[in-house]
């Protein structure tokens, strides 16, 4: 694999998608600069009774599940060394340096007293038995890492009289050589806070409704990390072909979606194996809130199943598309249900997120992929390799 | 006026206190003057003071105390045998003599009477006279006669020279239960027999023994009684009401009250101002030192039981043991919101609109880009999938 493999795309930069998103991205600036001027209580409905909000349930718990396509990848690349994927390895990184980022600002955002933050790093502080502490040291940690393993693409952009002038060959070399501590850490991080996102849910109790609450949820949260990591990189990887014109990775994508497919039975014997241990199958079925929240979250797990069961029907671009964004809304409703729709604090506390919280989260998303088609057009994120006349690379 | 802290503590006054060891009770040097540090802090005094109470609680001549006891219990008494810090005998043997007490004087009949007399006599306008009980003033007084005289009259012999006097426990001070309608005596507390008197009231039935003892000391120490209060309480220890430190006052602030003795709030300890607690309106310093010595929580309140006010006169034995108090701080309202009152905001238009339209613009797009997927790839695929080709 040579270092033209990965290439930029180039092209214009301000399209006009970049347009629409950046309106979003500027109401979602105006309303943060009105939390920080005015405090939560004007743009959020987060109350005592609900102090986890949107902002937490969809940037950081589902934000985060999106960024673990690079988890995901470089497990499977690095770890079970399957390296044909390595292709997918990059854009994939880049989700995950994006959705970390961006999750750590909507916690500064959500944070009420957020300059005391930074008390976090001082180990005299540290209270090691908080669920919450672990997932926010871990995070910091890991976003840290991602940047760090995102670098050589930086590295390899730059000119190279700039890099002898800054001696960062050096740094180049040292990255290259040290890379597979990072990749480790890399790798442990997520598994260590994805499943203490679901520690974090043991905590509550029996705020949380039983249809979701089991003593599983940490594996429930990490198998589910992973099946939504797979997830975007199969959708990422046919959005950006498809839009950009590049070849098809459908070798390497048929394949993976094996692997979700495994991954998302096992998901789904634990999910309902303990739910049916625990006696509480019949919450399912009362046609209450949660009930039927439940049964439309495990329709959207088993149509992906269902899909990638069969080798005909993974090797179709559009249904392993179609289970590709089943799996990533069941992924993403099991995470929002639980850490919002199906806990109740009792005391007659409720809580509907309010419209600027909305369009702080809407704003943040925006920027996401905002930034993200700005790296692609501008930095060596994706592969080349063959074809590259049909593509805009030439 | 000069304060008597100001005073230069002169250390060759204390300096003999360990010729004093075994003959202190039992009690060491250093524990002899840890309680009377002890003391100083009961009455909010430096800790230097301490030093002053030791050397006037050691002086040679230990200042004579005459105890009369009208219509009363014993249980003044009572209360005070269970001083531990240190205990009664400590204070009565070592710190003052305890001329007469007809509970605790060694003699008896004619032998006692006259050790008084001659006590008395001997110090006339030194000693302490301490009362416990009422004075009966019906018919010149003979409904409590000692040695064949009214009580009333002694206590008015004893109390001409007397130094300072105490009127311990609520019938000395107010007139307690025999005072009671329909009060058959016509029994009076001690000041209203001694008018022109200054009376150290102690209330309680009983009083709280290291409210008694800190006085006695204090009058010991600076040969003036403490600070003292309107009804002659000394501050120290009636000067805040038991509703102001009271362990369970947070309970009373949330409207969590028992409502009758063994129901659901009495278990769990709610605030007991509806059986009847007169908390809210009692002056005392129960709920911060409680009783017994046996730690924190063991006082009417702390087990269970309302206060019933017997430190504040026109309240106990007056008003019906579970009838309300008047709150002096403020009173409860009658109805408290619902603990399950609707709280947080929810729904909005907007919120639902942004919702609705992102779902839209997420499933709008899914399916844009679902189409014309497939059909350059001739990759393997059910037709069934294929058929809008």
């Amino acid at each position: 694999m040579t270092a033209l493999a990965h290439r930029p795309l180039g092209g214009r930069i301000l399209t006009k998608p970049v347009f629409i998103l950046g309106i979003f991205v500027l109401i979602g600036a105006y309303f943060i600069a009105r939390r920080f001027l005015f405090g939560l209580g004007d743009v959020s409905h987060m109350s005592n009774g609900y102090p986890l909000g949107v902002w937490v349930a969809v940037d950081v718990v589902v934000g985060t599940a999106f960024g673990c396509g690079g988890y995901a990848m470089a497990l499977l690349v690095y770890i079970f060394n399957r390296n044909t994927y390595h292709p997918l390895m990059r854009p994939a990184l880049l989700g995950g340096v994006f959705g970390y980022t961006l999750a750590g600002l909507a916690v500064m955002i959500d944070l009420g007293r957020y300059w005391n933050a930074f008390n976090l790093l001082m180990p005299w502080y540290a209270q090691l038995n908080s669920v919450i502490f672990e997932v926010a040291l871990c995070v910091m940690a890991y976003t840290t890492v991602l940047w760090i393993e995102f670098w050589p693409v930086f590295l390899e952009r730059m000119p190279p009289a700039f890099k002898q002038r800054f001696n960062l060959e050096k740094l180049q070399a040292f990255l290259k050589r040290y890379m597979f501590v990072f990749i480790g850490l890399g790798v442990l991080l997520p598994t260590m806070h994805q499943s203490s996102l679901g520690s974090v849910l043991l905590v509550m109790g029996s705020k949380l409704s039983p249809l979701w609450y089991t003593a599983w949820l940490p594996l429930l949260y990490l198998i589910s990390a992973l099946t939504m990591g797979y997830s975007v990189v199969l959708l990422e990887a046919t959005l950006v072909s498809r839009a950009f014109r590049l070849p098809s990775e459908s070798a390497l994508l048929a394949p993976l979606s094996r692997i979700v497919a495994g991954l998302l039975a096992l998901f789904l014997v634990i999910r309902c194996g303990a739910l049916l241990a625990g006696g509480h199958m019949d919450l399912a079925f009362a046609g209450d809130r949660s009930g039927n929240l439940f049964l439309i979250e495990t329709a959207l797990f088993l149509a992906p199943l269902f899909i990638l069961a069969s080798p005909t029907r993974r090797a179709s671009q559009r249904l392993r598309f179609l289970a590709a964004i089943c799996l990533l809304a069941a992924g993403s409703l099991y995470r929002i249900n639980s850490y919002l729709m199906a806990v109740n604090p009792g005391n007659g506390w409720i809580y509907f997120p309010s419209a600027p919280e909305l369009m702080i989260t809407i704003g943040i998303v925006c920027l996401e992929i905002l930034l993200y088609l700005l790296f692609i057009k501008t930095l060596p994120v994706l592969h080349g390799s063959a074809n590259e006349s049909h593509g805009r690379l030439s | 006026m000069e304060r008597v802290e100001d005073h230069d503590i002169k250390a060759g006054a204390v300096q003999d206190l360990d010729g004093y060891q075994g003959a202190l009770g039992g009690l060491t040097r250093r524990e002899f003057l840890s309680y009377c540090t002890g003391v100083a802090a009961t009455l909010g005094l430096s800790s230097t003071m301490g030093l002053r109470i030791a050397a006037a609680a050691t002086a040679p001549a230990r200042p004579p105390v005459i105890w009369l006891s009208a219509q009363e219990c014993t249980g003044c008494t009572e209360s005070l045998l269970r001083a531990y810090h240190p205990t009664l005998e400590t204070l009565i043997l070592d710190m003052i003599s305890l001329d007469y007490h007809e509970a605790l004087c060694a003699g008896a009949g004619h032998q006692a009477e006259a050790y008084r007399a001659q006590s008395m006599k001997a110090n006339w306008g030194k000693y302490i006279l301490v009362v416990d009980g009422s004075i009966p003033t019906k018919d010149g007084g003979i409904y409590c006669m000692v040695a064949g005289k009214p009580i009333l009259e002694t206590v008015r012999e004893a109390a001409e020279g007397a130094a300072a006097i105490i009127g311990i426990g609520s019938c000395a001070s107010w007139g307690g239960i025999p005072s009671s309608d329909p009060n058959p005596t016509n029994a009076k507390p001690v000041r209203a027999v001694l008018p022109g008197k200054t009376v150290v009231n102690i209330p309680g039935c009983p009083p709280n023994p290291y409210n008694f003892l800190s006085t006695v000391l204090y009058l010991l120490t600076f040969g003036k009684p403490p600070e003292l209060d309107t009804k002659n309480r000394p501050k120290f220890a009636y000067g805040r009401l038991i509703h102001e430190n009271c362990e369970r006052r947070p309970h009373f602030d949330a409207g969590r009250f028992a409502l009758e003795f063994g129901d659901f709030g009495h278990r769990q300890g709610f605030c007991l101002y509806k059986i009847g607690c007169k908390g809210p309106e009692t002056r005392a310093n129960c709920p911060a030192i409680g009783f017994g010595d046996v730690g924190e929580g063991n006082w009417p309140v702390g087990i269970g039981h309302p206060c019933f006010g017997c430190t504040e006169e026109g309240v106990g034995f007056t008003k019906p043991l579970h009838a309300l108090a008047k709150v002096k701080t403020y009173a409860p309202p009658s109805a408290f919101p619902a603990v399950d009152a609707t709280k947080g905001q929810g729904v909005s238009p907007a919120a639902v609109a942004i919702i609705a339209g992102a779902a839209g613009l997420a499933v709008g797009a899914g399916a844009m880009a679902l189409r014309g997927m497939d059909d350059n790839a001739a990759s393997a695929v059910d037709s069934s999938h294929d058929s809008k080709q």
